[in-house]
């Protein structure tokens, strides 16, 4: 386990402003991200994992209530830079973003080239000659051929337009990807294909990436740590072996037993109810009214327990 | 019902659209009045006019109460019956009647008072005599007070049965008032250098002989300010007021009609289009794509001059005309979208049929599309009307916006100074597409929330 | 318990056991149009499926996005029209059925999207949305289809039904969602629900429930089901035979179990090396992949379609020559000639 981190994240919060009142999509999250590491966030829908995604790369819309919180990109606290300099300086220079359906958000007027291209003319100033053959060393990275360089989206299929996807967010170099969901809409085979990129990346450009995604069978394909992430708050983190072998928290043991298996032969459960609305969230353990272990303690807000180096939200542990 | 009391409460807070719902709605009720007051037969004999209708109104005379703007104070129309009128409406103020019997026939005094406060002379005055007799013309006698004790004679004469008396046009009298004109000589101070009229009350008094028994004489006073009622007068005397107030169902029933019967049409046609495919499709397409280079106003005139001005016909064409718009192209793009919905697929696979398929499934889709579509159109269509109207083309026996517009311009209304006659008309007209476009707007704002924040 | 609505032309009656559906050498092509008159070929979504399916029985059919599944799909369930080959059901060809004939087809085949939210439209309440596959079918009488719709809510265990039937579908989740396209797919009494993707679209822990739901009716009602998906892994849980389908044609049918243990073709090889369960032990490997996409269906490859990618093609073979289906074991085929 690396001694200096890359990415730390402590106390991150962000609530969005709406008719009805705050939402609390990211509410007191930590966690940390050591160099070429990858960390899967697991969660369902309505947990808060997208927001935490734009929460870390500041890609924030106009009705925010609350943003607060440090995020120490390998030592320099970026919540302090203004919005200019952390568009100059870290957003696609240190750290990128493949979005959720990032295959549907290629522009279609222009070469996917081009498109790769361009966060290197923008943020380093290269010229475009120079800027594409940066985009055509990162095709090779990702698996596209090069003849590809002067296609239209509309020309590739989705794990093709993914891969470009994912150039993109290559093409700077920075430390640290985050993708959303990146395979949740392809095919097992394409998926399969694009995590074998991941692992490649990841091992030869030592780049760190954070995994958002609800799929607990794929995530294990790239996860070195694993945070799970509830109503807006991170119930564990841990390593990956560990997690997957035994998840501490009861949620993720719940998770972890709705997995249907190719191979093994343990019938699935099904958790009963629904998580909490990020409105008006629980005052206590928020999956407390679905736990099935819950006790009285539970009508207070745990606190983080560690155990090792893996931590749990959860009384269970005191 | 829900979703109307929850529109509304989307649209109580935008306060463009507060104002342009109100002013609909005052517009609406004022119109429905307007309809009740003056029913369409009445409204069409008082617009036809003539002299018989409006012989009481001065010619070109501006709204009443211009009065309120200006220093010097006009003469505003003065109506005095010595009769009582059967439509209490109509009713003016009486005059004093006095009948004394004689051995043969009676003398009828009648007398007209009236206060006169104004800083400028009247236009015009008449009586207008009404006699009843067998053979023997009565005879009267006309006198003049002024406020300051003078007698004036102003005529004596025998009338007849209907008898005009037009003051001005009085040579005799004329030459008695030294050649002043009698508007300004009958009124004007006798110790002031400039003419300036004398205030305060006057009194005419007419005294009449009648011959026969059972003869009577009537009269009526009129004097023509230069001002006159809400919204003044045109060159026919007519009053305006009946025609900007029945201009306001006429422009909101075409507007209405025009905007509704096209919108209907083209989401219906567009769907139908969209779900057939194949060659509906393409035929829609190229009958929008040459309506849409057909000039539009110039078929309308064409229309109107070689075939008929009324209105009916001029509406049908007009939706006709407006069916194939771009309109089609946006709804076809949406109804494309929505037929790849997977509802549709299974409306498919339980057998609904095509029919339902476009009703029941495809066009609800666009309701909330269509909605501010329809309310923005409307001022639109109200405007062609109005234009149709000022190019001569409006129907010739409707009392519309645009035809008063068309009035005004034909009589010289700007080079006489006549201003009142074309911007009444117009702030009404922009008064509708103003509510109507705020209204609108907000709506769009509403049901489309991708706009809302702007 | 099925709930069966009057029918203008009744089959005979049958038991579990006898076949339901037949699928004969399905061909289904679509053209391609140039502008203009002519054509740019046809895109052969279907060339060539042939498979039975008895009451009661639940199949899985597995493959990739372009492989012809969906077309597959819908022409059983009436939607699209055989170009070549027949679906017979209940021993009534498709071919031959006029209209209502096809209306009443229509009736007994049920429907189970994948998007829930776009499978309801959004500006009808629940009722009127189940209400909609009755009235087009002759239920007449109001009081005859809320009782159909009360019985079938407690189906798919949406009770109180009074509390759901007013809503819209925009204020349920995506799983009571689901249970409503399930509910709507069911309430005209079907002999055969064909699901597509069912659970794709739902969170992790509502998709075991749902998949659930829809073993309990398969069970009470002797519902066969296509079981369509590219998830390998829900497979099991759900169906008792599988079929892979790849570029317009079955390239293998089994039963589950044994493909499982022991998949013959090459590419149902490389989807089972493919999925991943939960195991920290992935992120360690790479795995084994066949290079390239799936082809166009327009100009597939000659021969076996899978041969560009496949690395046990056998030279001079698998290119040139389409390979029947072979019978290695019993109830267990392959179209693939390593095992001629």
């Amino acid at each position: 386990m690396a001694d200096k981190k890359l990415l730390i994240i402590k106390d991150l919060v962000l609530y969005f402003r709406t008719e009805k009142g705050p939402v609390r999509a990211v509410d007191k999250v930590n966690f940390e991200l050591g160099f070429k590491e990858a960390v899967v966030v697991l969660g369902e829908s309505g947990c808060g994992k997208t927001s935490l995604a734009k929460a870390i790369l500041r890609l924030l819309p106009r009705n925010i209530d609350s943003y607060s919180g440090q995020i120490i990109l390998d030592g320099q606290d970026t919540m302090a830079l203004s919005d200019e300099e952390y568009r100059q300086q870290i957003r696609w220079v240190r750290m990128s973003l493949v979005p959720q359906a990032a295959m549907n958000s290629l522009n279609p007027v222009l070469r996917v080239g081009d498109q790769v291209a361009e966060p290197m003319m923008v943020h380093h100033g290269v010229r475009k000659e120079e800027a594409l053959q940066q985009a055509k060393k990162m095709f090779q990275h990702v698996g596209v051929p090069a003849d590809f360089l002067t296609r239209y989206a509309f020309e590739l299929s989705g794990g093709m337009r993914q891969r470009v996807a994912i150039a993109m967010s290559l093409v700077t170099a920075p430390s640290l990807i985050v993708l959303d969901e990146p395979t949740s809409a392809l095919d097992v085979l394409t998926q399969a294909n694009i995590f074998n990129v991941l692992k490649r990346i990841k091992k030869e450009l030592e780049i760190s990436f954070i995994l958002i995604t609800h799929d607990i069978a794929t995530s294990s394909e790239l996860a070195d740590r694993v945070a799970v992430m509830y109503a807006g708050q991170i119930i564990e983190s841990s390593d990956a072996m560990q997690f997957f072998n035994e998840p501490l928290h009861p949620y993720s043991q719940m998770l972890m037993n709705s997995v249907p298996r190719l191979r093994g032969d343990v019938e699935p459960i099904f958790i009963t109810g629904q998580p909490p609305s990020l409105l008006n969230p629980p005052t206590g353990c928020r999956f407390a009214d679905r736990c099935p272990k819950r006790f009285g303690k539970c009508d207070q807000e745990p606190p983080i327990f560690d155990k090792q180096d893996r931590s749990v939200k959860c009384w269970l542990y005191e | 019902m829900k979703k109307l009391q929850k529109t509304l409460i989307d649209i109580a807070r935008y306060p463009s659209a507060v104002i342009g719902l109100t002013i609909i709605i005052l517009m609406m009720s004022i119109g429905i009045y307007a309809m009740i007051a003056i029913p369409y037969p009445e409204a069409i004999r008082l617009w036809r006019g003539g002299e018989a209708v409006w012989y009481q109104n001065p010619k070109n005379a501006a709204p009443a109460w211009f009065n309120y703007f200006t220093q010097q104070k006009l003469s505003e129309t003065i109506l005095i019956a010595s009769f009582e009128e059967e439509n209490p409406v109509l009713q003016k103020d009486l005059a004093e009647k006095e009948v004394i019997p004689r051995e043969t026939g009676s003398e009828i005094t009648l007398t007209y008072t009236f206060e006169y406060d104004y800083d400028d002379f009247p236009k015009d005055l008449i009586f207008y005599f009404r006699s009843a007799y067998n053979e023997k013309l009565p005879f009267v006698a006309v006198r003049w007070y002024t406020p300051d004790g003078r007698e004036i004679r102003v005529t004596d004469m025998s009338i007849q049965r209907r008898q005009t008396y037009r003051f001005l046009q009085d040579t005799r009298l004329v030459r008695r008032l030294q050649g002043v004109s009698p508007d300004i000589a009958l009124f004007a101070d006798p110790n002031s250098e400039t003419p300036v009229p004398l205030k305060g009350t006057y009194k005419i008094v007419i005294e009449g002989i009648v011959f026969e028994d059972g003869a009577d004489i009537d009269a009526e006073f009129v004097l023509h300010g230069q001002l006159h009622g809400w919204a003044g007068t045109d060159h026919q005397r007519r009053d305006l007021t009946v025609a900007l107030l029945w201009g306001i169902p006429i422009a909101l029933a075409f507007g209405l009609v025009a905007s509704l019967g096209t919108g209907i049409a083209t989401m219906t046609i567009a769907a139908v289009g969209v779900w057939f495919g194949g060659w509906v499709d393409e035929l829609i397409q190229r009958i929008t794509e040459i309506n849409l280079v057909l000039p539009f106003l110039s078929i309308l005139i064409m229309v109107g001059t070689f075939y008929s001005r009324s209105i009916w016909v001029i509406l049908g064409f007009t939706i006709a005309l407006s069916i194939f718009t771009g309109a089609i192209k946006t709804y076809r793009a949406i109804f494309l979208q929505v037929r790849e919905s997977t509802y549709i697929e299974a409306a498919r696979a339980y057998g609904a049929s095509d029919a339902r398929i476009i009703f029941k499934y495809l066009i609800p889709r666009i309701i909330p599309l269509l909605i501010p579509g329809l309310v923005i159109g409307i001022p639109g269509f109200v405007f062609l009307e109005a234009a149709l109207a000022f190019l001569g083309l409006g129907d010739p026996v409707l009392p519309t916006w645009g035809k008063v517009i068309n009035d005004a311009q034909f009589n010289g209304a700007l080079y006489n100074g006549f201003y009142y006659w074309i911007v009444q008309p117009a702030a009404l007209l922009m008064l509708t597409g103003l509510a109507f476009s705020m209204l609108g707007f907000s709506l769009d704002r509403i049901f489309n929330p991708r706009l809302r924040g702007m | 318990m099925a709930l069966n609505v009057p029918l203008t032309n009744e089959a005979p009656a049958a038991q579990a056991g006898d076949t339901l559906l037949s699928v004969e050498d399905l061909h289904v092509w679509f053209e391609l149009k140039k502008f203009g008159f002519g054509h740019a070929g046809y895109v052969r979504a279907v060339d060539g499926v042939s498979f039975d399916l008895k009451y009661g029985e639940s199949t899985a059919v597995v493959g990739e996005s372009g492989c012809g599944k969906s077309s597959l799909m819908k022409t059983i369930l009436g939607i699209n029209i055989p170009t070549k080959g027949d679906i017979v059901f209940q021993g009534r060809h498709m071919s031959k059925m006029n209209r209502s004939d096809l209306k009443w087809y229509r009736s007994q085949v049920g429907y189970v999207q994948q998007d829930p939210y776009g499978a309801l439209a959004p500006f009808m309440t629940v009722e009127s949305i189940l209400e909609e596959p009755l009235i087009i079918n002759g239920v007449r009488s109001k009081s005859e289809r809320r009782e159909r719709i009360q019985k079938v809510m407690e189906e798919v265990k949406m009770t109180p039904a009074d509390d759901f039937l007013h809503k819209f579908p925009h204020m349920l989740s995506g799983g009571q969602q689901q249970r409503i396209v399930i509910a709507r797919a069911m309430i005209l009494g079907p002999k055969l629900l064909v699901a597509d993707e069912p659970v794709s679209m739902l969170d992790a822990s509502v998709r075991v429930e749902i998949l659930r739901l829809l073993r309990n009716l398969q069970e009470q009602h002797n519902l066969a089901v296509i079981y369509i998906t590219h998830d390998l892994s829900t497979v099991r849980y759900f169906s008792e035979r599988i079929f892979v389908m790849y570029a317009g044609k079955l390239v293998e049918r089994s039963r589950i179990e044994p493909l499982v243990r022991n998949p013959l073709h090459p590419y149902t090889q490389a989807l089972l090396e493919a999925t991943s369960d939960p195991d920290a032990n992935n992120a360690l490997i790479y795995r084994e992949l066949p290079p390239g996409e799936p082809p166009s269906l327009v100009n597939p490859p000659s021969g076996c379609r899978f041969h560009p990618r496949c690395s046990q093609a056998i030279q001079g073979l698998c290119e040139v020559e389409v390979p029947p289906e072979f019978e290695p074991a019993p109830e267990r085929m392959a179209a693939c000639w390593l095992y001629k």
